[in-house]
């Protein structure tokens, strides 16, 4: 099967691909809103180290119900791979969407995986697993890319060289309006790739006349008007072509192709003094461009036809002096991209304020380099080649940047150690004492506790006696020890004394036992808050004494991989940066030699074509005066 | 009929919603118009010229996808380098975390927009217990982040476990152009995990509570 080439394909997908992430409902998660953040203003790489490790995290969780980016699981798996597209990880952003197409998910959340799957795939030119990623769509599809993905399925079949079922397709309704230009334009290429020159010429001709409300709509109803003209021209329908030509828009894009491409028109109908508008109009315009370089040529040589070979051989003598200048110029490019200003330039902060950089780059004052690089420059996987130098340079800096962090927190668990090391040992010793006071005291609550318990169903007085009351109690036992058995009247006074003394005693624990038992109760519910108060202090300085030591403890090993790991990114990143570099430069410089070329080449047709002229102009002279 | 075949071929122009992408799309349209062969028919000189065009394209064809080749080799690497530095960023502001803001003591601070607010947020400042912990001037790109509903994490740093004090000023300018600002106290409370602060913001016209705090 014969594949279109698709060089120029990348840019408009890679415009495509850029898509929007989106927050579905209100926001739960706070750190997938810092990626979305992070995201919105193009930083994709702190988006990406944001959201891998919420997802790493999420993952992780015995129970990820609970957490809040379960409300936005699936936004979330679909903006990493969103992330890793506009952060040039085609490989990576194609397997993320792969998982989201794997799980457990809905249809709408299939179909729209399975479209952006196709897309990345169309996009690496993996034109049949495209097709296939299109095919595993089924079931309910989100209403808001039902368009898009026809579309893309008119791309592809474009693309494997089977224009008719792209006509089929494109020819289909549409409910959105924001596609209709380019569905026009696209029909019109699929309709003459399909053999039907007639319908594609008459399709062509109603996606030039479209109303175009934006700028993009406006260059693609330009480009339709442009490519219509050409096939017109080729038709040999020169008059039509001429007045396709003339919609397209004198400020736009296609003007200076379009204006080359009137002028032609009109001089291959032999209608030079026609053609002179347009291309009069041409040669006052930017000379570094292709098409006012080629009118210079042009203009001449119209004049030339309507014999005016004196005025033919001045313009011809102007177009010398361009070239001359131009070749000088493209020359002065080359030497300087070869000098690496080039990628000097690509790394200024201001070329890189916003996502217009490389059109902004050819306005940069003393980048001469820049000036014949626009449709270089206007290439997908040139771009990619910048963006990615670009990307290295950031890496780079983030690495150098990271190495030197790493050494300060090695220093920070350096001095941590030092600090804590000579303390952790007297403070241990101190914490053990008390550790044990303090179990001994919890153990005696303890015991005190179960007693009272026990004593609400076996009543104790006795051990709810004051200490008064119980050194009484012992100091009447010590009496009544030393009266002993003796039978003498004054033992005997003493023995019924001691007696009345302890029932005293007894009478007075019993009856206020209840009272006793109250109080009791209530002086250990106030020690349980005195317990709570230890506990809670006890703990936080456990945490406090772990956290002491995990703050120097164990990290050495992390610290020295990481470091290594650091170390050989940044090797690696040099390499690659350089490689990358040489081959901008290498691209850039086989550009600009081909323009070389071409104005070489011009030039030497432009000094044979003067020397003409002036011969035609001063034979034409003696032939006046003879009349 | 190449050449035609060549202009028809350039076909797939693929829109993008949105100004923001809007010159690369045009860039991308002015690539493929200037790719276009053209020569007029009847000319000798010009058809010529065409061939020897032709010829130079033809010649240089194989460089260019050698080019091409290399140019995506070169991406795969980067993309692999892409891929283990972030994973070892990944590691590191982990291993950042755990060293400067252990759990126990972490408090972050976020800022929000109130859904479709339209006022200017022009700084943020932050005390915690009386002592300034963040001061933010934003950027426009970083206002249109946030209006967009991205949050920023404005503050992340330690506090004892407890109760704690953080005031909130606020200065931006209204749809109108007025300047406002606002001034808000809160109290939260530090307990061993780590603390989220969510700080949705709203401009006076907006109905909505200048400052609100919400705990994550």
């Amino acid at each position: 099967m014969k594949r279109a080439p698709r060089l120029l394909l990348g840019l408009g997908l890679a415009v495509g691909l850029a898509t929007r992430p989106a927050v579905g409902a209100d926001l739960r998660d706070l750190y997938f809103g810092e990626a979305l953040y992070e995201a919105y203003q193009g930083k994709y790489f702190d988006a990406l180290q944001c959201l891998d490790t919420e997802l790493a995290q999420y993952r992780d969780l015995d129970e990820p119900r609970l957490d809040t980016l379960h409300y936005h699981i699936n936004d979330a798996e679909f903006s990493v791979g969103d992330f890793e597209l506009s952060y040039r990880m085609h490989l990576r952003a194609g397997r993320a969407i792969k998982a989201v197409l794997e799980g457990a998910v809905d249809d709408a959340v299939r179909n729209e995986a399975a479209f952006r799957l196709a897309r990345i795939l169309f996009q690496k030119d993996q034109l049949d697993d495209a097709q296939n990623a299109l095919a595993r769509i089924q079931g309910a599809v989100p209403r808001e890319i039902h368009d898009d993905i026809e579309f893309l399925r008119a791309n592809i079949d474009m693309a494997t060289g089977r224009p008719g079922e792209a006509v089929k397709v494109l020819k289909q309704p549409r409910s959105g309006e924001s596609l209709t230009g380019f569905v026009a334009y696209n029909l019109g290429i699929a309709l003459f790739q399909d053999n039907q020159p007639k319908e594609a010429i008459d399709q062509l001709d109603k996606a030039g006349r479209l109303e175009a409300g934006d700028d993009a709509a406006l260059a693609v109803r330009d480009k339709s008007n442009l490519v219509l003209g050409t096939l017109l021209f080729e038709t040999g329908d020169f008059d039509r072509a001429k007045q396709s030509l003339d919609r397209v828009r004198l400020e736009g894009p296609f003007s200076n192709q379009a204006l080359l491409r009137a002028g032609w028109a009109e001089a291959t109908a032999k209608q030079y003094d026609r053609a002179l508008v347009p291309w009069n109009i041409l040669a006052d315009r930017e000379p570094t461009d292709s098409a006012v370089q080629e009118a210079m040529l042009a203009l001449p040589n119209a004049y030339a036809n309507l014999n005016l070979h004196g005025r033919a051989a001045i313009l011809y003598g102007r177009a010398l002096e361009l070239y001359s200048k131009q070749i000088d110029k493209v020359d002065a490019s080359i030497g300087s991209i070869r000098d690496g200003r080039f990628l000097e330039d690509l790394i200024r902060e201001e070329s890189r304020q916003d996502e217009t950089w490389v059109i902004r780059l050819r306005s940069l004052p003393d980048a001469p380099e820049t000036y014949y690089l626009m449709e270089l420059m206007a290439s997908h996987d040139f771009q990619t080649a910048l963006h990615n130098y670009l990307d290295l340079e950031d890496l780079k800096a983030r690495l150098v940047a990271w190495k030197t962090s790493l050494d300060a927190f090695a220093d920070i668990i350096r001095l941590r150690g030092q600090n804590y090391e000579p303390l952790l040992p007297e403070v241990d010793a101190k914490f053990r004492t008390l550790d044990s006071r303090m179990r001994l005291r919890l153990e005696q609550r303890k015991h005190l506790a179960e007693r009272l318990q026990a004593m609400l169903t076996a009543p104790r007085p006795e051990y709810l006696a004051t200490s008064e009351e119980r050194m009484a109690g012992e100091r009447l036992a010590l009496i009544e020890k030393q009266i002993g058995d003796s039978k003498t009247a004054n033992a005997i006074a003493l023995r019924q004394r001691a007696a009345r003394l302890r029932g005293a005693i007894t009478w007075r624990t019993r009856t206020e036992y209840d009272e006793r038992l109250t109080a009791a109760y209530a002086h250990l519910k106030e020690l349980q808050a005195h317990v709570d108060a230890l506990t809670r202090q006890y703990d936080a300085y456990v945490r406090t004494r772990q956290a002491a030591t995990h703050s120097y403890v164990g990290y050495d090993a992390q610290i020295e991989r990481l470091g290594r790991r650091v170390g050989d990114a940044l090797q690696r990143v040099d390499i690659v940066m350089a490689q990358q570099g040489r081959m901008i430069e290498t691209v850039a410089i086989d550009q600009l030699q081909g323009r070389r070329d071409r104005l070489l080449a011009q030039q030497v047709e432009a000094r044979f074509a003067v020397a003409d002229s002036y011969d035609r102009a001063a034979r034409a002279e003696p032939a006046k005066e003879k009349h | 009929m190449a050449r035609s075949s060549q202009i028809t071929n350039s076909f797939a122009i693929e829109p993008r919603a949105g100004v923001r992408y809007l010159t690369l799309v045009l860039a991308f349209l002015l690539c493929l118009g200037s790719t276009h062969g053209w020569a007029e028919q009847g000319k000798p000189q010009q058809e010529k010229q065409t061939k020897q065009q032709q010829t130079q394209q033809s010649k240089q064809q194989p460089p260019q996808k050698n080019d091409q080749k290399q140019m995506r080799g070169l991406d795969e690497q980067i993309q692999e380098i892409k891929s283990d530095v972030l994973s070892i960023s990944a590691e590191l502001s982990l291993l950042e975390e755990k060293l400067l803001f252990p759990s126990g003591t972490e408090v972050a601070i976020f800022v929000l927009l109130a859904k479709g607010d339209t006022m200017r947020l022009d700084a943020v400042r932050l005390q915690i217990d009386g002592k300034p912990v963040a001061s933010y001037i934003y950027s426009f790109k970083e206002l249109e982040a946030l209006r967009k509903g991205g949050v920023q994490r404005i503050y992340v740093g330690n506090v004892a476990t407890g109760d704690h004090q953080l005031e909130v000023v606020v200065e931006g300018k209204q749809k109108s152009g007025a300047e406002f600002s606002r001034t808000e106290h809160f109290a939260f409370s530090k307990d061993v995990k780590p603390k989220l602060v969510g700080l949705t913001l709203a401009g006076p016209d907006s109905g909505s509570p200048p400052i609100a705090l919400g705990e994550w």
